[in-house]
């Protein structure tokens, strides 16, 4: 579909600036994008040592590790915040968005660089202060949802709460503001030819989630900032003494939280469309099909919030409303997996390590797709609602799907971003591990959540100390390949093969294709034309 | 590590014992997870059995569809690798098909969301009710109010592990269960305290949170005698995963035998007019412990 002029061997006009120029105060999206992905490593780190001490003391009944409830509760907080908003979102949308949106477009970078570049240290001082918060006092013990009354300062005393509260801010600011940059970008700076129905369905995931971002995060920027009021300044916004209603909080926070489950998921799909695309040969099936239902799912993700509140007291009608309007997402959820499965149909495929975590993506994405349709049904939920089925399933989604999502991307553009190539038997060993890991670790909390094993639990009934015990063996093959995921890295800078502009031939046909490897530091001296 | 995975199994083989001990004792224990548990909890009642059957469609459904689309995926693998089908094929629409695939999910969804639907509206609240009871969570305990036998009320608290008597499940069992009639159809109001909290006993297929500000309602029925358990369910500070649930089905006589003698023992938690109130009907009686 795309043409480039390979004008790009001028490298006496390649000039970088220095250190200090480049890396602090960055205007270029490819340095950009790799701060973003280096962000994110590093809070990775954090983020599943986190997880990896929870299964530590899940292992067995009992007390191991952690002091009492309230550290083990701040722990869960900051993992899933960590996870979320300092892991997910920095490598899928601040990283691979960065990096490749100007570049499939044929754009010369974001269209506005230093909003680009603030939008990115914003992130460090959040995710210092949600780290830091876990070392002040007993720490922000109410999970990820901060639900109050429990994070009103009578019930979290101490600046930890409020420490949180401002990461989540700073990181909310974060991503609107790079949310408005994706949407200028994408709308204004396309190169010529380059319309809305040929754009590349990494672009589209990117716009979309653009939007999602804009209209959800000052929602939740609303939230925290009554719930600040509250907890310092004496309103009573989610207080019923002062005439304020905790179940308001949670109506505010669904609706951001849950457009944020997509804004984690639709750059996974974009990139996943690229990869099976890439790896069968042929191009995309229904891209129109593909393009609208990511639209579609944004649309829907917005009207379907309260079926995490199905036994919050809402009324039974609205029950059934949000249980409708949520099977809904399936449908276009659907289309999204059986055009996967057609473009992959009459196609001729390589097995390599991106293709292997995209095939993976679809099968596990499916698991927990299902797994939604069940607990979409608040009849059902009525039983599952906050068990470790809902631990198993948005897990499946996230760290089964986005993470997948992220692996296929970084193993299918590294040699473009580094311009070395990963050692394909490492990625592969890496891709086994990481799938029988995180399967052992996450298919057996479907039988914890049936069995009635609720979630932020620090101990346990001892009947339930066998799957817990598999689900921690699985977690520790799951760490061991994301320690192994280092030494591929490390391995590609040390002694990867060099990449050329196209290392994996004729089914690779988006613009980042067609220029070196890594790209010139001003990636279009002149504007692409798409045919 | 074998070591530790023998401690494990030793502790699963010891909760197995445990449950089996609680059997023995004077009353089963008929809703609790058991060791390698895997489908949901057995059905203790009503609610619970419609959930069940409800349970049963939509996880043969999710089973197919997994199973075709792992179908759908290996088949590819094989049939279409590069070494079995070097040259690809062109083809990017079907319009039937992608009509197809939209459509046929749509109708399965239909045939899921109608038995969904009447189940809801089964669950939501009881028709005609026994009796009522008052639930009330608090860091980190329950209390229990029964507004038609005179509205005394009384803490349940968990057993600490070091206080536990042989037969008595670890972080499951509490000092005071809340005791119902087998057969009776309990209304449910539950109320908050202090945080949020969620009464939650799987088997009898009923959860609620206990909100500050907010009454709410529900309904269950143990149809057999015995002790189903349960756990608070919404993160509620420090010892959330220690305040748990047991409810204790007994026969009608018996429960009025409890009742005597709980008011007795409760006497200092109820209201100053006992006598009138107790024989309000029903529904004043829940009003007037609605609007405390």
């Amino acid at each position: 579909m795309a043409h480039a002029a390979d004008a790009h061997g001028h490298d006496h006009h390649d000039h970088k600036p220095g250190f200090v120029a480049r890396w602090l105060f960055s205007t270029n999206h490819k340095d950009i994008g790799t701060l973003y992905i280096i962000f994110s490593l590093v809070a990775a780190i954090v983020g599943i040592g986190l997880s990896l001490l929870m299964r530590i003391e899940l292992m067995t009944p009992g007390m191991q590790i952690f002091a009492d409830g309230q550290m083990w509760n701040a722990y869960v907080s900051a993992h899933g915040l960590i996870m979320v908003f300092f892991v997910i979102m920095p490598a899928l949308i601040g990283g691979f968005g960065n990096w490749f949106v100007p570049i499939m477009i044929g754009a010369p970078d974001m269209a506005f660089p230093r909003l680009n570049n603030i939008s990115f240290w914003l992130l460090v001082p959040a995710f210092l202060l949600l780290g830091g918060s876990l070392f002040v006092g007993g720490g922000p013990g109410a999970g990820w949802t901060i639900y109050p009354p429990l994070s009103d300062a009578e019930y979290q005393p101490g600046p930890a709460m409020d420490m949180a509260l401002f990461a989540l801010h700073l990181a909310g600011a974060s991503s609107i503001l790079g949310a408005a940059n994706f949407i200028t970008t994408i709308f204004n700076m396309r190169a010529p030819g380059m319309t809305l129905h040929k754009m590349p369905l990494f672009v589209w995931s990117m716009l979309v989630t653009a939007f999602l971002l804009l209209l959800a995060v000052p929602v939740l920027g609303g939230a925290i900032t009554m719930l600040i009021t509250d907890r310092n300044f004496g309103t009573a916004f989610f207080d019923p003494a002062g005439g304020g209603d905790p179940v308001l909080f949670q109506h505010l926070f669904w609706f951001f939280g849950h457009p944020e489950v997509y804004i984690m998921i639709l750059p996974a799909f974009g990139i996943v469309s690229h990869v099976v695309s890439t790896f069968s040969r042929k191009p995309v099936f229904g891209y129109l099909g593909m393009a609208y239902a990511m639209v579609a799912i944004g649309v829907v993700g917005f009207v379907v919030w309260a079926h995490h509140m199905f036994t919050s007291g809402i009324s039974v009608d609205t029950r059934a409303y949000f249980m409708a309007a949520t099977m809904v997402i399936a449908v276009p959820t659907g289309v999204k997996i059986f055009s996967w499965i057609a473009t992959m149909w009459g196609g001729s495929m390589r097995f390599d390590t991106p293709m292997l975590f995209a095939i993976g993506f679809i099968f596990l994405f499916t698991v927990g797709g299902v797994t939604g349709v069940v607990l979409a049904n608040a009849g059902i939920t009525q039983i599952l609602h906050n068990t470790y089925y809902v631990v198993a399933h948005f897990h499946y989604v996230l760290s089964l799907g986005a993470v997948f999502g992220i692996y296929a991307g970084i193993y299918y553009w590294i040699g473009k971003m580094s311009g070395r190539q990963y050692p394909e038997k490492l990625g592969q060993i890496h891709f086994w591990m990481t799938f029988i890991g995180v399967n052992l670790t996450f298919f057996p909390m479907h039988f914890l959540g049936n069995q009635g094993m609720p979630r932020r639990y620090p101990d346990y009934p001892d009947a339930l100390a066998g799957w817990n015990l598999v689900a921690s063996i699985g977690s520790y093959i799951s760490v061991a390949s994301f320690v192994f995921f280092f030494f591929v890295l490390w391995a590609t800078f040390r002694r990867g093969a060099v990449a050329s502009s196209n290392p994996w031939g004729e089914g690779a046909t988006t613009l980042e294709w067609q220029v070196s490897s890594p790209p010139p530091f001003h990636t279009f001296d002149e504007l692409p034309r798409i045919r | 590590m074998i070591g530790r995975i023998g401690r494990v199994l030793g502790l699963a083989a010891l909760a197995a014992m445990l449950a089996m001990g609680g059997a023995m004792a004077s009353e089963t224990s008929l809703g609790a997870p058991v060791p390698w548990g895997m489908g949901l909890q057995p059905s203790g009642g009503p609610v619970k059995d419609a959930i069940h059957s409800f349970n049963t469609l939509v996880f043969w459904i999710i089973v197919a569809i997994t199973i075709f689309v792992a179908l759908l995926l290996v088949y590819c693998i094989w049939r279409y690798s590069a070494s079995r089908n070097p040259t690809p094929s062109r083809v990017s629409h079907n319009t039937p098909l992608e009509i197809a695939w939209t459509v046929i999910p749509v109708l399965l969804l239909l045939v899921i969301a109608i038995p969904s639907f009447r189940l809801i509206y089964f669950q939501d609240r009881a028709r005609d009710a026994d009796i009522t009871i008052n639930v009330t969570g608090r860091q980190w305990y329950w209390n229990y109010a029964f507004p038609d036998h005179g509205n005394f009320n009384f803490d349940s608290r968990p057993i600490p592990e070091e206080e536990l008597q042989p037969g008595q499940l670890r972080n499951l069992a509490v000092d005071e269960p809340l005791v119902i009639p087998a057969g009776a159809t309990v209304r449910v109001i539950t109320q908050g305290a202090d945080v949020i909290h969620s009464f939650f006993v799987p088997s009898l297929g009923v959860q609620k949170y206990t909100i500050p500000g907010r009454i709410m309602e529900t309904w269950m029925r143990a149809d057999r005698p015995g002790v189903y358990y349960g756990q608070c369910n919404q993160i509620c500070g420090v010892n959330h995963w220690f305040m748990p649930i047991m409810v204790r089905a007994v026969t009608p006589a018996e429960f009025e035998q409890w009742v005597g003698q709980a008011r007795q023992r409760f006497a200092h938690t109820m209201p100053q007019q006992p006598v009138g109130v107790a024989s309000a009907t029903a529904d004043t009686i829940h009003i007037a412990a609605a609007r405390q």
